[in-house]
């Protein structure tokens, strides 16, 4: 089992916390908003992923199991 | 802009030949003259109900009928997904057609009201559903019209659940499913978030069935004539018949009834006086004139193109004006209708309709093309709805076809002669809070 | 003569515990203010600010424990502990004292969401996280009230500090906020910042109606 990271773009506003932590996998576009790279999280991240997904202000950031 | 209907079929073989949906030339003095109960039930005969939930799913199945709101998802699937849900469902007939360049929702309900109303009971006979909704654009005319076709199924007793008749505010994206069941209940018309479909979580958290009306007007149809009957037209992979809003190059729109697969050609006067043809609408792709002469209307045929049969708008855009105003102007609009709610589409969307603007322009700057292409790509697949995706769309196709004419604009040259818009956009775009209720 | 007994201990542990309490109470406050898109704090990433925001308001609950429990163990003094949870029920300077239950209510109930949120949602979450305004001020009049400490010398200064601290992050968040636009008018909004050219094509220049030669 994989985890994917996924954003609700509408909840969203573009603080930037995901990219700080987890700057191998998620980056930021020229407004803020993050872009995530497409494919799972890799296990080393997996940690941080959680806490990304945990402290997102706006609760925006989701961690989704695939099989 | 009244659409006119031109039926494209004698009829006088009866109800096998097109136009199936809309009144034919012989039931209907005036082309959109619409059709009283008492017509249509002299025309079509009583309604076919089953008496049982899912009784109708494998006629629906076998009859190979697809969504026509433009997604073309196969509506026994759908049927079947809300049937399954396991609770009380809610039925929507969708008839919020946003598209300025469509008028093929409209005049069916002008024209046919009863057809999509007797689409309506059996779809919430089907997946078992005790509430249903017509979600039509605000529109006092066409309102009256559809309250009377109620008023008349009332007397008549012909409908098993009540239909509530829903306004749909003026927004391109009115009629997107998350948006809908937002404005039924009784929210603003702006697209959702969720992880789930609308069909296990819709209108008050039910299932719910959202299909065009066109869509439900064909089922009336299957359920009264069998698949075998649907599938006398169209091709085997995408059978029946649809219907189109045609774009003339000289400007005049018609809806047209067609049998899918039905060449291009005989849907669009392409004269040499045509240089592109804009295929699926406002989200859809440009397409050369001289690819279009040879083509199907399918999406089998205009997958390979990446383009899609949408629903059913195309444009011949004559030689007389120039693809980029167009396509800046409708990308206007479109970056306009953009919710405002997502990030990359808020900041991405007036960009791009900017950047088109300069390459519309004469002399634009040099760069405005490469942020244009960057500005694409960090919208696409980012939204919550696929608003930013269908719009950059449009703009790539423009940007590929339309090629050899920005480099004309760069050397201060436009290859247009006329100055009138030629594609439909309408008039004042609305900004207040209140235009999305 | 200066005797600590152990009641003076437990009184003086109280007060100190209340002091410290407040003063991470402001600081929690104006690092949440602060977590919104703009807001930075030089030196620090944002997931610092979020990660400081949880860890002192974690410990502000753990320091208000221990300002309750010597407050209440304190022989002194009669403070019931039911007191300290239901307002107004201290026989002992009731108005006070009840002020300082509200707060404490508020902040737990702030922080227990918090600790449920991803449960709640980010909707439930963020209104109930709304109380934290409200819990602030009771607690710094709590303060003020409950004990002479705040009300001169360099505490008064401390607690002055505090609640300017507090007052300055809510109004540089209140400006912000008041730049925003509401929703239907954002996107026309980014649209006119970027002045695009006449999109019509009566309003292109008139070189292009004659496919004139542009004259460079």
């Amino acid at each position: 089992m994989s985890l994917r990271l996924r954003v609700n773009p509408i909840t969203c506003a573009g603080h930037g916390l995901c990219a700080e932590l987890l700057g191998e996998h998620i980056t930021l576009d020229e407004w803020g908003y993050p872009v995530i790279a497409d494919a799972p999280v890799p296990p080393g991240l997996k940690k941080l992923a959680r806490r990304a997904a945990t402290d997102c202000p706006a609760l925006a950031l989701l961690l989704v199991k695939e099989p | 802009m009244t659409p006119t209907v031109l039926p494209v079929a004698a009829t006088t073989s009866g109800i096998t030949a097109l136009p199936r949906l809309l009144p034919t030339a012989a039931t209907s003095a005036g082309a959109t003259m619409a059709v009283d109960l008492a017509g249509h039930l002299t025309r079509h005969g009583p309604l076919p109900y089953r008496g049982r939930p899912r009784l109708l799913l494998d006629t629906v199945h076998a009859a190979g009928l697809t969504g026509r709101g433009g997604a073309a998802f196969p509506v026994a699937r759908k049927l079947a997904a809300v049937a399954d849900a396991g609770r009380r469902a809610v039925v929507v007939a969708n008839g919020a057609e946003g598209e300025p360049a469509s008028g093929k929702d409209k005049l069916l309900l002008w024209t046919s009201p009863h057809l999509v109303l007797d689409g309506v009971q059996l779809a919430a006979e089907t997946v078992g559903s005790a509430e249903a909704f017509l979600y039509v654009h605000r529109d006092e005319k066409l309102h009256g019209r559809l309250r009377a076709a109620l008023a008349e199924r009332a007397v008549a007793g012909t409908d098993r659940i009540p239909v509530t008749l829903v306004a749909a505010p003026p927004r391109f994206l009115a009629g997107e499913e998350s948006a809908l069941v937002n404005v039924i209940d009784g929210g603003e018309a702006i697209p959702r978030f969720t992880p789930h479909r609308v069909s296990e979580s819709g209108v008050g958290g039910a299932p719910t069935l959202v299909q065009n009306v066109e869509t439900l007007a064909h089922l009336a149809l299957i359920a009264r004539h069998g698949a075998g009957w649907f599938r006398a037209v169209g091709t085997p992979v995408e059978p029946g018949s649809m219907l189109t809003s045609c774009h003339q190059a000289d400007g005049t729109p018609t809806v047209v009834e067609t049998a899918i697969g039905t060449p291009l050609a005989d849907l669009l006067n392409l004269t040499t006086r045509v240089q592109a043809v804009l295929v699926g609408g406002y989200h859809g792709v440009w397409l050369p004139v001289e690819r279009a002469r040879g083509l199907k209307l399918s999406n089998a045929a205009l997958r390979p193109l990446g383009a899609a049969v949408g629903a059913g708008v195309l444009a011949a855009l004559p030689a007389s004006h120039c693809g980029l105003v167009e396509t800046a102007r409708v990308v206007r609009y479109l970056a306009l209708e953009s919710a405002g709610q997502c990030g990359p589409c808020l900041n991405g969307l007036p960009r791009i309709a900017a950047a088109l603007g300069t390459l519309a322009s004469l002399n634009p700057d040099e760069g405005t093309r490469r942020d244009l292409e960057r500005w694409a790509g960090l919208v696409e697949r980012r939204g919550a709805c696929h608003h930013p995706d269908g719009t950059v769309r449009l703009v790539r196709s423009a940007l590929v076809l339309f090629g050899p004419e920005i480099d004309r604009h760069r050397d201060g040259w436009c290859g247009a002669r006329s100055s009138q818009p030629f594609l439909p956009i309408p008039a004042g775009v609305p900004t207040g809070e209140h235009d999305w209720r | 003569m200066n005797t600590i007994t152990s009641s003076t201990a437990l009184w003086y542990t109280s007060r100190a515990t209340g002091i410290i309490s407040l003063v991470m109470l402001s600081a929690v406050v104006v690092l949440g203010v602060l977590v919104n898109r703009k807001g930075r704090l030089p030196g620090l990433p944002r997931f610092a600010v979020t990660g400081l925001h949880r860890t002192l308001s974690l410990l502000v609950v753990i320091y208000l424990a221990l300002h309750i429990l010597t407050a209440v163990a304190d022989p002194y003094v009669s403070i019931r502990l039911i007191a300290a949870i239901v307002p107004f029920t201290s026989s002992y300077e009731t108005f006070w004292l009840g002020l300082g239950a509200i707060s404490l209510d508020l902040i737990i109930t702030v922080v227990v969401t918090s600790l449920l949120r991803l449960r709640l949602g980010h909707r439930v979450w963020r209104g109930v996280h709304w109380l934290a305004y409200a819990a602030y001020p009771v607690a710094l009049v709590h303060g003020i009230g409950a004990s002479s400490d705040l009300r001169s010398g360099w505490l008064l200064a401390l607690t002055v500090c505090c609640a300017c601290a507090v007052c300055a992050a809510i109004g540089h968040r209140l400006a912000e906020a008041g730049h925003a636009l509401p929703r239907p008018q954002r996107v026309a909004a980014v649209l006119s910042a970027f002045r695009a050219p006449a999109v019509t094509a009566d309003r292109r220049t008139p070189a292009a109606s004659h496919r004139k030669a542009p004259s460079r």
